[in-house]
């Protein structure tokens, strides 16, 4: 955070926010790479923003150190911290032009007016503001005023980018397109980005490792893909995207996975799977999951019956009973769909060794 | 609620007793002034032309202008200072603050004139104290010279001019600042460039709610300036109470009137009246 032109690398020990009796973040121990793009994911109150003004330096935690590039800023002020810093509704300077923006963080730190001068043309050319340069905040768009904040942010080269749900006051379309630029940004600059948000799908298309929090904890770090198909507990499992979970009994480590009977079926799993008692909550997300008129001897399947379809457009997304009552969805091609309902009874579930996994069995 | 209040009629009807009575209590006393401005001793324009080249009325203006002026200036920063406090301080400091704010109200103006003589007078407790203490051999005149009226004046308005800052401040969105701040902005200069200048609204609001005020104070200056120090209220009240010279008095009363006026007129034209309550 101290050397402007360098991804900073940060590391969290132990840290903890309480507020009155109010434990806002317990015992957080993490480390942020150099030039990563980390995504702090989790719903409201879960800690994640929490953390974020620690890093910026707003919030002194009430346990732990903080040490960026193996400097302790634990008690450092957020001003001699200069982490670049976008807010959830930007907060621009509303009496300041675009221009005045984002020469504020070099103003402050006394640059020379020809370096300002070259350093904020350069910016706004890199954000596509050219031409609103005399404009005020409030003359601008949504999508606009974003590009300005990234661009006051990042214009004084700061070791890290500090991101507070940034898109949560855009529309999709525009969403897409601000996320689009950002992680080319990142990219350009190799800064390291700490991004808030509590948006799933978000968190999986931007970030190279994301952070799970809830109720001050956080839960799970991990690239997106780890965190998506191994989640670490139900709660992960669950906040990342839709997923069925079906009661597994007798289950026993195998080779290279486990095994265990589920509606009276012999189940097997590969991969990091292993057992943890003999009963635990076996669970596989919607989309690995295929429909077929029969589960060949050996092959992951389960007996259920459609009840209701919805369709996506893309696909089909289909609510089934399981013979013992369990309820699942699958999201399937919609001519599949068309046709497992039109029979009105059995069909068979199936799905690869590898993609279903093991949650513990009840609570979290 | 919003409802009915956004209904034209009844809103209306809700404002019709206050402007009754604006137009029973003062336009229509008012016009009456005009009148005497325009007959009182004969009809024509020869108060207006007095009132031009009068040496007298001239440099009673001028002190006004010049008082109201350093009234406003101190006034207003002083204010500034407590409803930073008032509104942005510990809860301890914030009632305090608005302790020292609403105390005042509830003092009428003329207990506050003379408690200010019994302090600033020769043999007042500040002179008193400083012959004593040895800071001072001869007693400072403080009181019954222009000093005196701005010191009474000021105490007098800070707690108006107060309340357009507030409002100000407290709109202001935090997480600017904050902003600010991140971006490697100190305490000091994030309020010098970020604080003050988003909370210019209510600045000009409550300079104009003292400077208007000031240019009318009667009982302040009247206490306070023992005299010496006549501002353009006591002039008007001279002329109509003292030396018959009505119509000299109603003609400084109409320009008056018609300078606040231009002021106000001038004021809404940059800052919506909305920006400043």
């Amino acid at each position: 955070m101290q050397q402007p032109g360098r991804a900073a690398e940060i590391k969290a020990i132990g840290i903890g926010k309480s507020f009155g009796s109010f434990r806002a973040l317990d015992d957080l121990t993490l480390d942020i790479g150099r030039g990563e793009f980390l995504t702090l994911l989790g719903p409201s109150g879960s800690g994640k923003t929490t953390f974020l003004m620690i890093l910026a330096g707003f919030i002194q935690p009430t346990d732990g150190r903080l040490y960026s590039d193996g400097v302790d800023i634990t008690e450092r002020p957020a001003e001699q911290r200069a982490a670049g810093m976008v807010f959830q509704g930007y907060a621009l300077f509303p009496h300041m032009s675009v221009e005045a923006n984002i020469a504020f963080p070099l103003k402050v730190r006394k640059r020379s007016s020809a370096e300002i001068k070259r350093r904020v043309g350069e910016m706004i050319e890199r954000v596509g503001l050219k031409g609103h340069e005399k404009k005020l905040p409030a003359q601008l768009s949504g999508g606009q005023q974003q590009r300005v904040a990234l661009a006051r942010a990042l214009v004084f080269e700061p070791g890290v980018l500090l991101l507070d749900e940034p898109f949560s006051a855009l529309d999709k379309g525009l969403r897409g397109q601000m996320q689009a630029e950002m992680k080319r940004l990142h990219q350009e600059t190799g800064t390291t980005f700490v991004f808030v948000t509590h948006d799933q799908s978000e968190a999986l298309a931007l970030s190279s490792r994301v952070a799970i929090f809830n109720h001050g904890k956080l839960l799970q770090v991990g690239a997106p893909d780890e965190v998506y198909d191994r989640p670490a507990n139900r709660f992960v499992a669950e906040f990342l995207g839709e997923i069925n979970m079906l009661p597994l009994k007798g289950v026993r480590n195998a080779d290279n996975g486990a095994t265990g009977l589920c509606e009276d079926r012999t189940i097997s799993l590969r991969g990091n799977a292993s057992a943890v008692g003999s009963n635990a909550i076996l669970a596989i997300r919607p989309e690995y999951m295929s429909i077929a008129p029969e589960a060949a001897a050996g092959e992951n399947g389960i007996a259920a019956t459609a009840v209701a379809s919805t369709y996506l457009g893309a696909a089909t997304r289909l609510d089934l009973t399981t013979r013992h009552g369990a309820k699942v969805t699958v999201s399937v091609p919609n001519e599949v769909a068309a046709s497992a309902l039109s029979k009105g009874n059995s069909v068979w579930l199936t799905w690869p060794a590898e993609k279903g996994f093991l949650l513990p069995d009840g609570g979290q | 609620m919003k409802a009915y209040l956004s209904d034209r009629m009844g809103a209306a009807l809700l404002m019709a007793p206050l402007l009754l009575f604006l137009v029973l209590a003062y336009a229509w006393p008012f016009l009456g002034v005009v009148n005497w401005s325009f007959t009182l001793p004969e009809p024509g324009l020869g108060q207006y032309g007095a009132l031009a080249t009068d040496p007298l009325v001239q440099s009673v203006f001028i002190r006004t202008l010049r008082i109201a002026a350093i009234v406003t200036l101190v006034s207003v920063t002083a204010a500034y200072a407590i409803t930073v406090v008032w509104v942005r301080g510990t809860p301890v400091q914030r009632v305090v603050a608005e302790f020292c704010i609403l105390v005042p109200f509830w003092i009428s103006v003329l207990t506050r004139a003379f408690g200010w003589v019994a302090l600033l007078s020769n043999r007042g407790l500040i002179n008193t104290w400083l012959q004593a203490t040895g800071f001072i051999s001869e007693p400072l005149t403080l009181v019954r010279n222009e000093f005196g009226v701005i010191v009474g004046m000021t105490h007098f308005l800070i707690p108006f001019a107060v309340f357009p800052l507030a409002s100000s401040m407290r709109s202001l969105d935090d997480r600017v600042l904050l902003a600010a701040r991140g971006l490697g902005s100190s305490r000091m200069r994030t309020f010098w460039s970020v604080f003050v200048p988003m909370t210019r609204s209510g600045i000009i609001g409550s300079a104009l709610i003292a400077f208007v005020f000031s240019l009318g104070f009667f009982v302040t200056p009247a206490i306070l300036g023992g005299g010496r120090s006549v501002m353009i209220a006591e002039l008007i009240y001279l002329r109509i109470f003292q030396s018959p010279d009505w119509g000299l008095g109603a003609a400084i009363s109409v320009v008056l009137v018609l300078f606040v006026g231009a002021l106000m007129a001038l004021l809404f034209r940059y800052v919506r009246p909305k920006q400043m309550i």
